[in-house]
């Protein structure tokens, strides 16, 4: 246990005194404040992606760099060990934005040192009819990256790693309570956050920052209201061999009426599958034969089951009409690559969902994250949200120190929230709609999205706005 | 102008109030000495409303304004807090209090958001003397003296950015407020002392011990304001900075202050001297070239009492803030100010 408990800027505490409820080195971590607890000046609850991504950002701002700040994670400390030979099934589509962020603190350059894939373009049609909309970038940028999750932690791991004097770490941490001060503070109780540990530790803080997921016990112990429902499917994840190996720098995803199916790259041989689809649908791509899942994949990017004749000719009309008054922009359509075979063992489901916190913020304490909002990943935009989060709340907290303010004041949480909310709110209502009109074949709203889609890829400036938008 | 009439009217509504509620003459009146530094912060006369009506329930003010009243009007409160025995209802009166500083939204809310002008102006100007510096602390190691520092609103700033802050008021309510506020961050506590006493009580015993004064929202207060300056620079370190913020002493201040808040609102007692007792810009200049302090910014500041927010701006003709620098030596001073424009031209032409 002794291990799992890593008080980097102080000592590590001998696994013997760990049975007590007060522990000899937290006093002596509580300094002058005598039998009181330890003040902190950020808690990050939470080491997914986007809390230990916090706490890096934060130990590695220059206005933080005597502020103390702890993570509090769940699970144990992973070691970093030599990467795996063959790639996990959980991937995220990260941005030129996100990555911004990362290489903020140095991470960036341990993702690109391990392995990550990045994609020039991004191909999205519709099963029901020829629409198409494709993404490319004519310059050499790339449209983003997919990352393996394992690899983004690593690389966050050992950048937190690198700022033991910075950001304290207590792994395998079990938060029983968090108690809140008053509105504003009587003189008489501490104005901070207090949370305490299941092993009886207690820690005060003046920010906590929630990132602890979509169930997450912050908000829900701060009373913040969640809207929140499920979808009617779920994602099933695995890891594909190309039948030949290509450039594979596309980004695939069809929209078929169960639910979008998406091939991202991630070498020259190697995809990773997301397709949402209902949940019995999924639980049976999941243990069905290898070589069905494999015709199923390969059926779901290539049929046409889904045209009817209508469809077909009101949107090739549109797409004349489109060649007449742009006859010489044309995005050539290209065509999937067919899978050959799936990773072992790499097949996993998981259930979808929508969830929107009313507020982010309250006195001392911000959510950011899937604590915040969770989304259909579609859009492939939760995690880079998540990160959208970090950057907004890193900018205003460093002003704040900078000048001297109350980290947990509302007068900086507010300008994060309405900044993010303005973002997020946005993004997931686009995003639940989008999935709603794709799970239709009800025809005039397959006519609708069929133009609108043409439409949309036609006009060139709407299609860099959205772009621009989703990179952030 | 509505900074003016969101700031001040509201101040002076409650010492209005403040004033009926002793039932007695208005305290600026009393007891006052030539000599005699007497200043408060702008928020002031509304805790003492409180206190007023408190020190009448237990008949306590009488006592305390027959006896030595040596510099402050609110002396009469020390007294009674130093008694012996704790009143409750004092204790309910000073728990209020502390709500009433540090609560963001509430009554001092302009005084909170004014920190966003005045913590980048102390700061920034302080930063320009010193070459090297963290950004992680800016002020390390700095001695900051907050002259009338209330609840410690200014002084936990600076003192967050490093500083050696040492917050004096002549309230002993304000500095139990500011002492207990402050307890709860371990280094804040460190980093901050507060005293209850006025700036001439110190002035022997910190003679040229601080890199920076502020005085911020006191200067329009202080009843002998060339005294009030001569202490400041001598507290001050040779090539300090002194900081003020106060109030124009204009046409406006007057129609928002005088006209509205005394002769048509009513809220403020007829014949009230607090108008004259505001400062003009050029009036502050003269004062603090004359003592010695060079001064090196003087700017606008405006309220807008819908958002809340403070903002810097050209006209001086309400509210503003200043910025002085001790001359390094008190000779050269007195020749600077006699042959300066000698001397200027002399090196002017040299370059």
């Amino acid at each position: 246990m002794a291990a799992c408990c890593r008080l980097t800027r102080f000592l590590v505490v001998p696994g013997a005194t760990l049975g007590g409820p007060r522990l000899p080195g937290l006093r002596w971590l509580s300094g002058s404040m005598g039998t009181e607890q330890a003040v902190y000046d950020v808690v990050v609850a939470g080491g997914g992606m986007v809390g230990t991504a916090m706490a890096c950002a934060l130990g590695h701002n220059i206005h933080f760099r005597d502020k103390k700040i702890l993570l509090l994670e769940a699970g144990p400390n992973k070691v970093a060990t030599k990467l795996p030979e063959t790639y996990s099934n959980r991937v995220s589509s990260i941005t030129p934005g996100s990555a911004t962020l990362l290489s903020s603190f140095g991470a960036w350059d341990h993702i690109c040192n391990m392995r990550y894939k990045p994609f020039r373009r991004m191909q999205v049609w519709d099963a029901c009819s020829e629409a198409l909309i494709i993404f490319d970038k004519d310059d050499l940028d790339d449209m983003g990256y997919i990352v393996e999750n394992d690899v983004i932690m690593s690389a966050l791991t050992k950048q937190l790693d690198a700022i033991p004097d910075q950001v304290e770490v207590v792994y395998r941490s079990k938060v029983i309570s968090y108690t809140w001060p008053g509105p504003f503070c009587n003189t008489e109780n501490s104005p901070w956050v207090q949370i305490t540990l299941a092993d009886g530790r207690q820690f005060q803080t003046k920010l906590l920052i929630g990132a602890d997921g979509q169930n997450s016990g912050v908000r829900s112990a701060a009373g913040i209201q969640n809207v929140c429902w499920p979808y009617d499917q779920s994602a099933v994840v695995a890891t594909l061999h190309l039948s030949e190996p290509t450039e594979n720098n596309v980004a695939w995803q069809r929209f078929l009426p169960s639910g979008p199916i998406a091939l991202l790259p991630l070498s020259d041989t190697l995809s990773s599958l997301v397709w949402s689809t209902s949940h019995e649908h999924a639980k049976e791509l999941v243990s069905m034969e290898e070589e069905n899942f494999l015709d199923a994949i390969n059926s779901a990017f290539w049929s046409d089951a889904n045209h009817t004749d209508f469809i077909d000719s009101a949107g090739s009309m549109l797409q004349y009409a489109v060649t007449f008054l742009q006859p010489t922009k044309s995005s050539a359509r290209q065509l999937p690559p067919s899978v050959a075979k799936v990773g072992p063992k790499s097949r996993a489901l998981f259930p979808l969902g929508l969830g929107h916190a009313v507020e982010y913020v309250r006195p001392r304490v911000a959510l950011i994250g899937d604590a915040a909002h969770r989304v259909h990943p579609l859009a492939g935009q939760g995690v880079n949200m998540g990160f959208g989060d970090i950057s907004s709340l890193i900018h205003h907290l460093s002003r704040a120190a900078f000048d001297g303010k109350d980290l947990g004041s509302m007068c900086h949480l507010t300008k994060y929230e309405t900044e993010r909310q303005r973002h997020n709110v946005f993004l997931i209502a686009a995003t639940d709609l989008l999935k709603r009109l794709y799970s239709t074949t009800f025809s005039p709203l397959v006519l609708l999205r069929t133009w609108g889609l043409q439409a949309t890829n036609a006009v060139l400036p709407l299609k860099e706005q959205i772009m621009a938008f989703a990179s952030k | 102008m509505w900074g003016l009439r969101a700031v001040r009217a509201r101040a002076w509504g409650l010492a209005g109030r403040r004033g009926a509620g002793r039932g007695t003459d208005w305290p600026w009146a009393t007891g006052l000495e030539g000599k005699q530094i007497n200043r408060t912060l702008l928020i002031t006369p509304w805790l003492f409303n409180d206190k007023g009506i408190m020190c009448l329930k237990s008949n306590n003010i009488t006592i305390a304004y027959s006896d030595n009243m040596k510099s402050y009007r609110y002396i009469g409160m020390r007294l009674h807090n130093t008694s012996t025995t704790v009143d409750p209802n004092e204790m309910k009166t000073f728990q209020a209090l502390a709500y009433k500083w540090w609560d963001e939204q509430g009554a001092y809310a302009p005084l909170h958001s004014m920190n966003d002008l005045r913590v980048p102006f102390i700061r920034d100007n302080l930063l320009k003397m010193i070459t090297n510096h963290h950004l992680e602390s800016p002020l390390s190691g700095m001695k900051i003296l907050d002259v009338g520092c209330g609840g410690g609103l200014l002084s936990e700033p600076l003192g967050r950015l490093g500083a050696l802050v040492t917050g004096i008021d002549p309230l002993n309510e304000n500095i139990k407020t500011a002492q207990q506020h402050k307890s709860f961050d371990p280094i804040l506590d460190k980093r901050i002392q507060y005293k209850a006493c006025s700036l001439e009580d110190i002035v022997e015993e910190t003679a040229e011990t601080f890199d920076a004064v502020v005085a911020s929202e006191v200067v329009e207060h202080v009843n002998d304001l060339e005294t009030f300056i001569q202490c400041c620079c001598q507290v001050l370190k040779p090539g300090g900075s002194l900081f003020l913020t106060t109030i124009n002493k204009t046409h406006l201040s007057y129609a928002l202050g005088i006209i509205f808040a005394e002769q048509i609102a009513g809220i403020v007692p007829k014949g009230t001297h607090t108008w004259e007792k505001f400062v003009s810009p050029e009036e502050l200049e003269s004062l603090l070239e004359s003592n010695g302090l060079l001064v090196q910014t003087i700017t606008g500041m405006l309220y807008n009492p819908f958002s809340g927010y403070w903002r810097w701006t050209e006209h001086t003709s309400l509210n503003y803030a200043a910025h002085a620098i001790k001359s390094s030596a008190k000779v050269e001073t007195e020749e600077h100010h006699t042959k300066s424009p000698g001397i200027d031209g002399q090196e002017a032409s040299q370059k």
